[in-house]
């Protein structure tokens, strides 16, 4: 040990070793392996959970939201022809009998379904003609478009061949589109989807709004509470935190049906209104199934998690910087804008950051009391997940949630500092 | 500079009392007056009621009763920041999120001084405690001797006649603290403001001050300058707070013409200076100084009373010896002597003859 120092001391600025001679970096990294190896081993149980729980499924989503071989799969010949051929093309004999084959094939192996529904995704209205010419070719002769026309003669509409020839690609940018209203039209240039079908947007918009929203709400009403929390003694504070936590311990049915009590049009707020007669019996407020609802019980329900990162970074603020400042010659206003409010930043950032993200992906609250006009993005996320089945879509629409709130947590740390974040 | 103004009273406590919970007086009547210029430090044990009371000076509590006034009107009703008086706190609070020079420019801005007249007023006070070179450090870039010259830079900026220091040296080292004494000192001296400053460190106190208010239990027990404090304590608490003290308990068997003679338990006679006994047959506690002890008879008064003693233990100390003896049954009277030419080192065991000048020994209430 005292020759190692020595010699550090003696070489200088020159490679330094240890007292036998072993470069110092590696001597110090055989040194650290062991200690790092053991510590990896200790969060190998957490990285393997988290890989197959949550990296190997949002992989799989984001694989699935441009990839969907339903027709590809099932409907080889066809897609073979259209590999060969120009986009335009118009179908020939040749094209015809692919699909006579592939229509065959496809109902034998009882996957015809699985194939109009792709189609069906791009273009309503053409699952059944699938299934039921399913069922008839058996039967098809050459030729064959005669053939196929004669069983339905939708056969011949150039944009069911051209949407064909989209989803005959397993690889294809058209959930992203359709997650934005966009839609590609036969020659394949993007184009906005038809008036009726644009819905995706405007719940994005409204999504981000109202989650925006009740980001501000809460702050607006967690703010003094956390303070309040922060400067009363431990004992008092504990006691209330616990109001603060009971949206965390009630059951949400419970919490829901409470909301549906106060709110409804012959509830208790409505009906304490029309007794103290501030408005009238037949004016009663619509405060439920709208979102009105949304935003009350979603700002319920998701106040704790700004409160409590605001309460762990006053917590430490000691009294004595307020203090310093009113002595200094502040007013109580300005000392709180100037010295409190900033060394509360990284709490409202967090906060705000968590409120927000978290409004943002909510399901189940507006759809309990959101009504029509307070759903959000995830309700139709989760209605293409169980009632259309379109996952892709679902998993595009899911996509485009995530890739907008990495970008607002980037923009987060380019404008206050991800070091800036205080979550607990 | 003793500025003993005391009769102008630029700061006033009158009949001023504190409870935080209704139900304990925290400060029990106080009564204060601090003259224009002085430095004034109120020394305590924990717990004693200082911050308080400079908290209410401050105008961050209230009190219960009673007034204060600062330059003659009643401050009660100001709200703190329009009292206009500097303060540095015990663990300095710089505001983390600002730099040095934002940190000092702070009170100047709330005043809305121009952006020229800030820079001239902070580099002054910055080149005061010679810091002018850390104007763009964060606090938390900065020892704690540097973070408590800016705190006492930023008390003093915008110019106020009164500084209150609430343990400002407590968190350093003693050398540091030392020095920190010195240049606060200077400082009050240069500036001629009016420091109220707290500290429960007594050397501190009677280092810095013009005059100390020793607190115990909500009250002044004595308020006099150091010297006085350190020589002529008021009460038992007094002697036994400040300085090292020793303490024979006894009762007085004679008393006359500002001098007492007090008979301990164990039967020997001792000189002593009455202060608050009155009366023959009143326990007292006698209070002598270490140092005011005598080895040799020859330095005392003629008719001093001498009285018997055994060396426990020697400790050299260098510039001065410790001697522990067994006096009157007490076994920690302690005697300090400074290591001069011809001093004896003495052995344990060894019988010697001690004494002191009566106006020395101090006759006490009994604790
Ligand atoms: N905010 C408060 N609420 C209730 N009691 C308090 C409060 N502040 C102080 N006290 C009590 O008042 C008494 C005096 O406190 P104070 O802080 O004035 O003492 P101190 O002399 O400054 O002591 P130290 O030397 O330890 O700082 C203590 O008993 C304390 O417990
Ligand atoms: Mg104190």
């Amino acid at each position: 040990m005292a020759d190692a120092t020595a010699q550090i001391a003696a070489t200088g600025t020159e490679r330094l070793t240890t007292a036998d001679g072993r470069p110092l970096k590696t001597a110090l990294a055989r040194a650290q392996a062991r200690a790092r190896r053991r510590a990896f081993l200790l969060v190998l149980p957490l990285l393997l959970f988290i890989v197959v729980t949550f990296i190997v499924p949002i992989g799989q989503m984001l694989h699935r939201s441009i990839h969907n071989d339903g027709f590809a799969a099932n409907m080889p010949q066809l897609t073979q022809w259209f590999a060969e051929t120009e986009p335009g093309t118009e179908p020939d004999e040749t094209a015809y009998a692919a699909l006579a084959a592939d229509l065959k094939a496809a109902a034998e192996a009882k996957t015809i379904g699985v194939v109009g529904t792709r189609v069906n995704y791009e273009m309503a209205g053409t699952r059944s003609l699938f299934t039921s010419t399913g069922r008839k070719a058996r039967k098809f002769e050459p030729p064959y478009r005669a053939a196929i026309l004669e069983a339905d003669e939708k056969w011949a509409n150039p944009d069911l061949w051209g949407t064909m020839r989209q989803v005959s690609r397993a690889y294809s940018p058209n959930f992203f589109l359709a997650a934005v209203d966009l839609a590609r039209d036969n020659e394949g240039n993007i184009v906005r989807a038809p008036a009726e079908r644009r819905v995706y947007v405007m719940l994005f918009e409204r999504t981000f709004v109202i989650a925006g929203l009740i980001t501000f709400l809460c702050l607006l009403l967690g703010y003094p509470v956390a303070h309040l929390l922060a400067t009363l003694p431990l004992r008092t504070s504990n006691l209330l935190m616990i109001l603060v936590l009971l949206p965390f311990w009630t059951s949400l049915l419970v919490r829901t049906t409470s909301w549906i009590v106060l709110l409804q049009g012959q509830g208790v707020v409505n009906n304490t209104l029309v007794a103290t007669g501030l408005i009238s019996d037949s004016s009663r407020i619509q405060m439920i199934y709208n979102q009105a609802g949304t935003i009350i019980a979603m700002t319920h329900i998701l106040l704790p998690f700004m409160i409590l990162p605001l309460y762990s970074v006053m917590r430490p603020i000691p009294p004595s910087y307020v203090r310093a400042a009113r002595s200094l010659g502040a007013s109580s206003w300005t000392a709180f804008r100037r010295v409190y409010l900033p060394q509360t930043l990284p709490g409202i950032g967090a906060g705000a950051l968590l409120v927000f993200i978290l409004g943002v992906g909510y399901y189940i609250t507006p759809a309990l009391v959101g009504g029509a006009s307070g759903q959000l993005i995830s309700n139709l996320i989760a209605f293409h997940m169980q009632d259309s089945l379109n996952w892709s879509l679902a998993a595009a629409l899911a996509a485009v949630l995530l890739g907008a709130v990495l970008i607002l947590y980037w923009l987060y740390d380019r404008l206050v500092g991800i070091d800036n974040l205080k979550l607990g | 500079m003793v500025a003993s103004t005391q009769d102008d009273g630029f700061v006033v406590f009158e009949h001023v009392q504190k409870s935080y919970d209704g139900e304990t007086l925290v400060v029990k009547d106080l009564n204060l007056t601090i003259g224009q210029g002085e430095f004034l430090t109120m020394l305590g044990p924990s717990g004693s009621g200082k911050t308080t009371c400079l908290m209410m000076l401050a105008g961050f509590e209230t009190a219960t009763h009673g007034e204060i006034r600062l330059d003659g009107r009643p401050i009660n009703t100001v709200p703190p920041h329009k009292r206009g008086i500097g303060m540095v706190f015990q663990n300095y609070a710089l505001f983390p999120h600002m730099t040095v020079g934002e940190n000092l420019s702070f009170p100047l801005e709330v005043r809305g001084m121009s952006r020229s007249d800030r820079e001239r007023k902070i580099k002054r006070a910055l080149d005061m405690v010679q810091m002018g070179a850390f104007a763009n450090r964060r606090p938390a870039q900065l020892s704690g001797g540097q973070q408590q010259r800016i705190a006492l830079a930023r008390a003093l900026v915008f110019d106020p006649q009164l500084v209150l220091m609430d343990e400002p040296l407590g968190a350093l080292d003693k050398q540091l603290r030392e020095h920190m004494q010195f240049e606060i000192k200077h400082l009050h001296e240069s500036l001629g403001i009016t420091v109220v400053y707290v500290t429960h460190d007594q050397g501190e106190a009677l280092t810095m001050s013009d005059r100390i208010a020793v607190f115990n239990d909500g009250r002044i027990q004595q308020l006099a300058p150091p010297s006085e404090l350190y020589e002529r304590p008021k009460n038992s608490f007094v002697a036994s707070f400040i300085g090292e003290n020793n303490r024979l308990p006894g009762t007085v068997e004679e008393i006359a013409d500002g001098r007492a003679l007090v008979r301990l338990e164990t039967g020997e006679l001792i000189d002593a200076t009455p202060v608050n006994v009155a009366r023959k047959g009143q326990q007292t506690l006698v209070s002598i100084r270490p140092e005011r002890v005598e080895f040799k008879p020859e330095m005392l008064p003629p008719n001093a009373h001498l009285i018997d003693a055994e060396v426990l233990e020697f400790i050299y100390m260098g510039d001065i010896f410790r001697t522990r003896l067994r006096v009157a049954g007490s076994e920690d009277f302690v005697i300090k002597s400074r290591n001069t030419l011809g001093q004896r080192v003495m052995q344990p065991g060894e019988k010697v003859r001690i004494g002191w000048a009566p106006q020395d020994a101090r006759a006490l209430d009994p604790l």
